[in-house]
């Protein structure tokens, strides 16, 4: 059997929660893969969630909010843009491909936009393989 | 030891059909924290409502989470029914299980397990919720109006007349607006100033409605139900409670060369002035940029020498002694639950010299340079009775009536290469009504209206624009103006008739363009003040487009008339009355109920670099100052206002410290949900 992702995905209350609901509305067939944390905005989104799923054991994360000018807070969005901008080198740095993340904007009327991305993070994920694990860290350690 | 109960719908078939309820619910059963794991057919049916309420006193519960459908769905039912059996609604979670799982996915177990992962990830997180209140605010229940054109008129009288305070700020003498300034209106032709002059005085008299003209808002703080803005009342000289309005002052003033802004700058008038004869209040106001005597105290300033009284006939001819050269700019404070912004437009000034870089103008078109190419706003002038021409159409250059005239729409509408993409919604029904004028005023007149499209989408208004094409003698002709000159007395207008396929030159007298319209100069900087959205033009942002348009992201200020988009006079009345009703709603009652879920700062741990406050989009933190015993302040710290925090959490994941938390979305509890799915 091939190998099957967990994905952990971080998204914003108003407009990617409600586009993933739309997916559902609309049946759209996605990936058993993906996990979805409801936050109030990508603002909320604190790297170290997306350091602790990795820690816990998902193979990729997805980042997900309004597009840049549609925040329902205005301008939440912008900080996470900023945040996880500088966020992925330091992925990198600690030896996670930061292919493993996706960083998405998904509007409450993009439901087969989210499908894609759920299905599309789940392809790339399984071409990368298992996430084995924080260099030289047990799990329990992070966070 | 938490007792949560777990409730899995099978939302008829919708989840059953490919998640196995049961099997979640007994999977649940056996977590350590759950006492009553069951599964139902209708969740939100009154027997499945009776279900989690009888569970919760049966079993004490001091946590549900319902494994169903979106929270946006039934969230509120569930932390309805919860409140009903005696228990916290903010101590509810729901898990999505359906447009998140079963609807999404085969029956498979891998979605089972989906399921139980998304049910077992809220039964982690609700063991850490907390009870919560709503918060609640008192309203000041005064609103704020900003701009007195027909809009903000509108709106201050509708909250008047429902029995609550109105305060009006009105940046010029006189109330009354563009639509002051117009003759006719569309598609009824009748009398601008004839409908509107009584709506100015009803405000003026209104004992709701207190009036500061020529007054702009300075700062606005505090939040919604309860603002304090700081009004600027600028110098008048003239004390309007004395002055009687009689007007001997305007007549001895010996500076007569003042641009008369009324008059779209078609004539002047003296530097103490009524802008026009309805003014309300109809009380002068002195210019001090071409008073003599306030010119020759700048200079006198700038050279550094003493102030002498120059001039000043004025204020010897007033009988009541209203006149002082003496007081200047007055700050005053006001308290308001609401504010309406609602200050209108101005007219896109399509000459050479642009105040933003991407306006490019029509130096093509001579604007601001031949005197009879005049814009849409002078031509009403030159139409209306009370203008400089007595209602008679002449041309500005020689008091001629114009044989020809040549009437220009789109002109900076609907064209990005100038630098506005926008249609401006109003020119096309304002062109018609000019060439009717036009027809009607020089007997044996021509009249040529170059159009892109023509938009009348208004009640009655397709029939309007037909009257002036095909009955009133006006040429409508399908094509763009390339550029206009003088040659030999006439204004040579080159375009091109696309219908016909061909150039086309017309020799007019006079050509009138339609211009864009823009919002008003310093919007943004008001905006700011505000603390609301413009969108790239300026054009204040509403809240929602379609399901919240005259509510602003920022709550309890809201938007009326062009301040927000284009619009025309029914429609920015129609807005206003809307603005009116929520203002209203909002003070329906003395107290406001908002979510709890805001923010906090933890004050040992909180070491006051405020990223905070630079990262919130309302500006909810502010300082607190924590001090020892004998009062001396130690540390200044953060401290978030329950009553403007939205709850969108960005402070949270910016404190260095960790130091902030928001309720319902803890680290602690997404770390939770993250440790509880099985990864």
């Amino acid at each position: 059997m091939s190998f099957e992702p967990r994905i952990v995905a971080f998204v914003c209350n108003w407009c990617t929660y409600t586009g993933a609901d739309l997916a559902g509305t609309s049946r759209l067939p996605m990936s058993t893969s993906v996990r979805i944390v409801r936050l109030p905005c990508t603002g909320r989104i604190d790297p170290l969630f997306v350091v602790k799923a990795f820690e816990r054991g998902a193979d990729g994360v997805i980042v997900s909010g309004c597009h840049p000018g549609d925040c329902h807070y205005t301008e939440g969005n912008y900080h996470a843009r900023r945040r996880f901008r500088l966020f992925k080198e330091l992925l990198d740095f600690t030896g996670v491909d930061s292919e493993r993340v996706t960083f998405s904007w998904v509007s409450a009327s993009q439901g087969q936009k989210w499908a894609d991305v759920v299905n599309e993070t789940t392809e790339r994920i399984r071409g990368l393989g298992p996430f084995d694990g924080y260099p030289g860290v047990e799990r329990g350690e992070v966070a | 030891m938490a007792r949560i109960g777990v409730f899995v719908c099978h939302c008829g078939e919708n989840i059953a059909r490919t998640v196995d309820c049961a099997a979640v619910a007994g999977n649940l059963a056996d977590h350590p924290s759950v006492v009553c794991s069951v599964d139902y057919k209708y969740m939100c049916s009154d027997p499945g409502q009776n279900l989690i309420k009888q569970s919760v006193k049966d079993h004490q519960l001091d946590g549900v989470v319902v494994a169903a459908c979106s929270p946006h769905m039934h969230m509120k039912t569930f932390r309805r029914a919860s409140l009903q059996a005696g228990l916290n609604p903010y101590l509810v979670e729901m898990a999505n299980i359906r447009e998140h799982c079963a609807w999404i996915h085969e029956r498979t177990p891998e979605t089972t397990v989906k399921a139980t992962d998304l049910a077992r990830a809220m039964v982690e997180k609700v063991k850490q919720n907390v009870p919560l209140d709503p918060i609640l605010i008192p309203v000041t229940r005064t609103a704020l109006v900003i701009g007195g054109g027909i809009a903000g008129i509108q709106a201050a009288l509708d909250i008047a007349e429902a029995g609550r305070d109105v305060i009006i700020v009105e940046k010029e003498p006189s109330l009354g607006g563009h639509m002051s300034q117009l003759s006719e209106t569309f598609p009824t032709l009748d009398c601008s100033q004839c409908i509107l002059t009584p709506r100015m005085v009803d405000a003026y008299q209104h004992p709701r409605i207190k009036l500061y003209t020529y007054s702009e808002v300075e700062k606005l703080e505090g939040y919604i139900g309860n603002f304090e803005v700081t009004i600027r009342k600028k110098g008048r000289s003239v004390d309007i409670d004395s002055c009687t309005g009689c007007g001997a002052c305007m007549e001895v003033c010996p500076s007569k060369k003042a641009p008369d802004e009324f008059d779209m700058g078609l004539r002047t008038r003296t530097a103490i002035y009524t802008p026009f004869p309805q003014a309300v209040p109809n009380k002068p106001v002195i210019d001090r940029e071409h008073c003599l005597h306030y010119k020759a105290e700048v200079r006198a300033l700038a050279r550094g020498k003493p102030v002498r009284a120059i001039c000043q006939k004025c204020a010897k001819v007033c009988a009541s002694n209203s006149i002082s050269f003496d007081g200047g700019d007055e700050l005053v404070k006001e308290k308001v639950g609401a504010v309406v912004v609602a200050t209108g437009f101005q007219l896109y000034e399509v000459g050479k010299d642009q105040p933003e870089p991407y306006l490019k103008g029509y130096g093509e078109y001579g604007y601001g340079e031949d005197p009879d190419i005049v814009d849409g706003l002078q031509f009403e002038r030159l139409a209306s009775a009370s203008g400089p021409t007595g209602g008679k159409i002449l041309c500005p250059s020689n008091g001629e009536p114009p044989k020809t005239i040549v009437f220009i729409q789109c002109t900076g509408s609907r064209d990005a290469a100038k630098g506005i993409e926008y249609c401006s919604g109003v020119c096309c029904m304002y062109t018609a009504k000019h060439a009717m004028l036009y027809q009607h005023s020089v007997q044996g007149g021509r009249s040529v209206v170059f159009y892109m499209d023509i938009r009348a989408t208004g009640k009655g208004y397709d029939a309007f624009t037909r009257r002036a094409a095909e009955d009133s003698g006006a040429e409508y002709v399908r094509g763009r103006v390339s550029s206009i000159y003088r040659h030999d007395g006439k204004l040579v207008v080159k375009g091109v008739d696309t219908l016909g396929g061909e150039p086309m030159t017309v020799q007019a007298d006079m050509v009138v363009l339609a211009t864009a319209i823009r919002p008003q100069p310093g919007i943004k900087q008001l905006a700011q003040k505000l603390s609301i959205s413009y969108d790239q033009h300026g054009f204040l942002n509403e809240a929602h487009p379609k399901l919240r348009p005259v509510e602003t992201n920022t709550a309890g200020i809201f938007l009326a008339g062009c301040s927000q988009a284009p619009r025309d006079i029914p429609d920015s009345v129609a807005m206003a009355s809307a603005t009116a009703a929520k203002v209203l709603a909002l003070f329906s009652r003395a107290e406001l109920e908002r979510e709890p879920q805001v923010a906090k700062v933890d004050q040992i741990t909180c070491s006051g670099c405020f990223h905070c406050e630079r990262a919130c989009p309302y500006g909810a933190v502010e300082h607190l100052e924590v001090k020892d015993r004998r009062g001396n302040v130690i540390r200044v710290i953060a401290q978030i206002n329950p009553g403007v925090c939205q709850g969108c959490g960005t402070c949270v994941a910016n404190c260095p410290s960790r130091s902030i938390e928001l309720d319902g979305f803890t680290d602690s509890q997404v770390f939770a949900s993250i440790q509880a799915l099985s990864l």
